[in-house]
């Protein structure tokens, strides 16, 4: 085990696919001479050249298009876009093309591509930089989409997007690529599929996701330190195709749950993880789900707005503590 | 070119006009579904660049009137006219319909909805084919319309930064939908708007297809051995409405009558006529073969093929099967 930053993790697994396959490429803004805004590409242009680590003008849409043209043709890409607020403008090359062309072809064109995002609420950005699209993309039939919430999962995760053969985004955050974490040493892949609890636990089910997963483990040690509840973490991981069967197992055990998401409540994560426990496992339950969620507000500038807007360790044991009625 | 490839490329134009002319027949019958956008007084324009390109060897794409383009790159045109029956036997499985018709075999990379999406796809063609070397091209057909997306410019930038083996093709009938061109464009001649990417660029006479194939052999050999992006706009015209639901009140009667005389298939036949390569009788018995393999053959396949199998809705969404590195 080696530990390493979040976007170390992120630089291995570019490194580790380029080296292997010469169709593996990356592009995006300020990625190659730059280095990359967060650091997940630097030293690439040195070691694969202006052909493999393209730094793009400021077009997303059409460098998205081109790099989900190149995929059709069976090359690689790993498209990085700024921050996930700009993914906006790549949409439709992303939506309409990425992830219909499989289909609509009936199996015929296959499109291996990789959009990475750095998404959430970072330090005072403002509403146009703090854009949470999971809820966007999750929707979007033909898309996987796939969230690491340690260095271990950035890297795992971007292995297997690299090598899978639909259309993946993987949502990094604005505010992890500095969390440190241990690596396995050896090559390793998490799987695009499925949910992983990350601490077990008997008396409800904490569902989260990216950042919110250590917003979860926070609350669930305090939780089991100052109250003797024992929460059980699931990690959702990757939220489409979301794990119907994992997310109704561990409920199953535990009879309550909670699920954390950074995204404003109306449409997402907690309203999907919901309904699939009331399909999936409904007399299981012995309290209503709860959700803890942002306010469904425009991400203010104003640093206590902007806490108040998005949940934490706090929020999250006191909404654990509502359902268990302690 | 020789009377027997003269023939047969009047031959493919008559057999695209009457393919369109039976797929809006089968519209009618509520054979055919959705939307239906056909190409009747185009046909100069894909089959005579396509003919100075390498269908099978380079990679094609266009927008929603896309059959002939499909088919002029080697699709067979059964798989086409099942697919807009819907049937799994389409080059679709039934899966995309008129507007998207796909054959990888042939390297027809597809039909296209959303106007001016095709055109970073093709340059995503291009990139590929630089990666692995080879020495196929990238064919992009579109509108004029589409010249207003941003994806057409952004685009040329990068095509032309990049240096991209892509040919563009404009096929500028003045009109997107009902809306003339001149009441949506400013620069009305299309291959001028590529000028501030330095791709190079022609305009052309798209009605005759002989003026048609010499401007798209300079055009493909630039880009195949330069290996560079380059423009051409062939200036059309649609005999038909834009979509099956198009009134066309929209053009005068005289314009589409001036069009009309200015028809790809009757300009190409008088040529061949003149000539003695072609006698009155060899048009008429051409055009009842095509009618009856049209008839007997295409439409008949589609017609007898079986649905997509509703168990298998599902299947598609992704890759059955494809790789999963973690279950190692
Ligand atoms: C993004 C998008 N906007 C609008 C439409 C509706 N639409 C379909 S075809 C068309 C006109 C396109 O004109 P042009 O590019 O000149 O192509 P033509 O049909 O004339 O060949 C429009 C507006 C669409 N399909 N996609
Ligand atoms: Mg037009």
């Amino acid at each position: 085990m080696a530990e390493m930053m979040y976007w170390q993790a992120i630089l291995r697994a570019h490194d580790e696919e380029m080296a292997r396959d010469p169709l593996v490429f990356a592009m995006g803004e300020d990625i190659g001479v730059a280095g990359g805004t967060y650091k997940a590409t630097t030293g690439l242009f040195a070691k694969y050249g202006e052909q493999r680590v393209i730094d793009t003008p400021i077009s997303e849409n059409s460098y998205t298009g081109i790099g989900v043209g190149a995929a059709m043709l069976g090359c690689r890409p790993i498209v990085e876009i700024m921050s996930v607020n700009f993914a906006w403008l790549a949409m439709d090359q992303l939506m309409n093309n990425a992830a219909k062309v499989h289909y609509m072809s009936g199996g015929r064109i296959r499109c291996p591509f990789v959009m990475r995002v750095p998404g959430g609420t970072a330090h005072q950005l403002g509403a146009q930089h703090s854009a949470r699209m999971e809820k966007v993309f999750m929707g979007i039939s033909g898309l996987r989409v796939v969230t690491p919430s340690t260095p271990r999962d950035a890297y795992g995760l971007l292995k297997s997007a690299v090598r899978c053969d639909d259309p993946v985004v993987i949502i990094e955050h604005e505010s992890m690529y500095n969390l440190k974490g241990e690596v396995p040493e050896s090559e390793f892949f998490t799987p695009l599929e499925g949910c992983e609890t990350v601490r077990p636990g008997t008396d409800l089910t904490i569902f989260a996701y990216n950042i919110s997963v250590h917003w979860a483990l926070e609350a669930a040690g305090r939780l089991s330190r100052e109250l003797g509840i024992e929460a059980e973490v699931v990690d959702l991981r990757a939220l489409k195709p979301l794990d119907r069967a994992g997310i109704a197992a561990s409920v199953r055990r535990t009879h309550r749950a909670l699920v954390v998401e950074e995204d404003e409540a109306p449409v997402g994560v907690g309203s999907e993880v919901i309904a699939i426990l009331n399909e999936e496992c409904f007399f299981d339950l012995d309290a209503a789900p709860v959700r803890v969620h942002a306010r469904d507000v425009p991400i203010p500038y104003n640093r206590q707005l902007e806490k108040a807007s998005i949940p934490n360790a706090g929020e999250v044991f006191a909404a654990a503590r509502r359902i268990l009625g302690k | 070119m020789d009377a027997t490839d003269q023939k047969r490329l009047l031959r493919e134009m008559l057999f695209a006009r009457r393919f369109e002319e039976r797929c809006a027949e089968a519209y009618q019958e509520r054979q055919i579904g959705g939307f239906l956008h056909l190409y009747p007084g185009q046909e100069a324009c894909a089959i005579g660049v396509l003919e100075k390109a390498r269908p099978g060897h380079d990679y094609v794409i266009t927008g929603y009137r896309d059959h002939i383009h499909a088919i002029k790159s080697g699709m067979d045109p059964k798989a086409a006219m099942a697919e807009l029956y819907g049937k799994e036997t389409g080059c679709s499985r039934g899966r995309g319909g008129s507007m998207h018709l796909f054959d990888p075999t042939c390297r027809f990379m597809g039909g296209y909805a959303l106007v001016g999406g095709p055109f970073p796809l093709a340059a995503g063609f291009a990139k590929a084919i630089q990666m692995k070397g080879g020495d196929e091209i990238a064919i992009c057909f579109l509108g004029d319309g589409a010249n207003n997306q941003g994806t057409f410019h952004e685009t040329m930038n990068m095509a032309s930064l990049w240096q991209l083996p892509v040919l563009f093709v404009c096929e500028n009938n003045l009109y997107g939908i009902g809306t003339a061109i001149e009441r949506a464009t400013v620069e009305t001649s299309q291959y001028l708007r590529v000028a501030p990417y330095k791709i190079p660029a022609s305009q052309c006479d798209g009605q005759d297809i002989d003026v048609v194939m010499s401007e798209a052999e300079k055009a493909v050999t630039h880009v195949r051995e330069k290996r560079q992006p380059y423009f051409l706009e062939l200036m059309t015209y649609r005999l038909r409405g834009h979509s099956m639901s198009d009134s066309g009140a929209y053009r005068s009667r005289d314009e589409v009558e001036q069009w009309a005389r200015r028809d790809p298939i009757s300009i190409y036949r008088a040529r061949l006529e003149a000539a003695n390569i072609l006698a009155e009788e060899d048009f008429q018995k051409m055009d009842t073969d095509i009618q009856n393999e049209i008839e007997n053959e295409i439409v008949r396949f589609a017609m007898e093929s079986p649905e997509p199998r509703v168990e298998d809705l599902e299947r598609y969404v992704y890759v059955d099967g494809g790789p999963k590195p973690w279950l190692k």
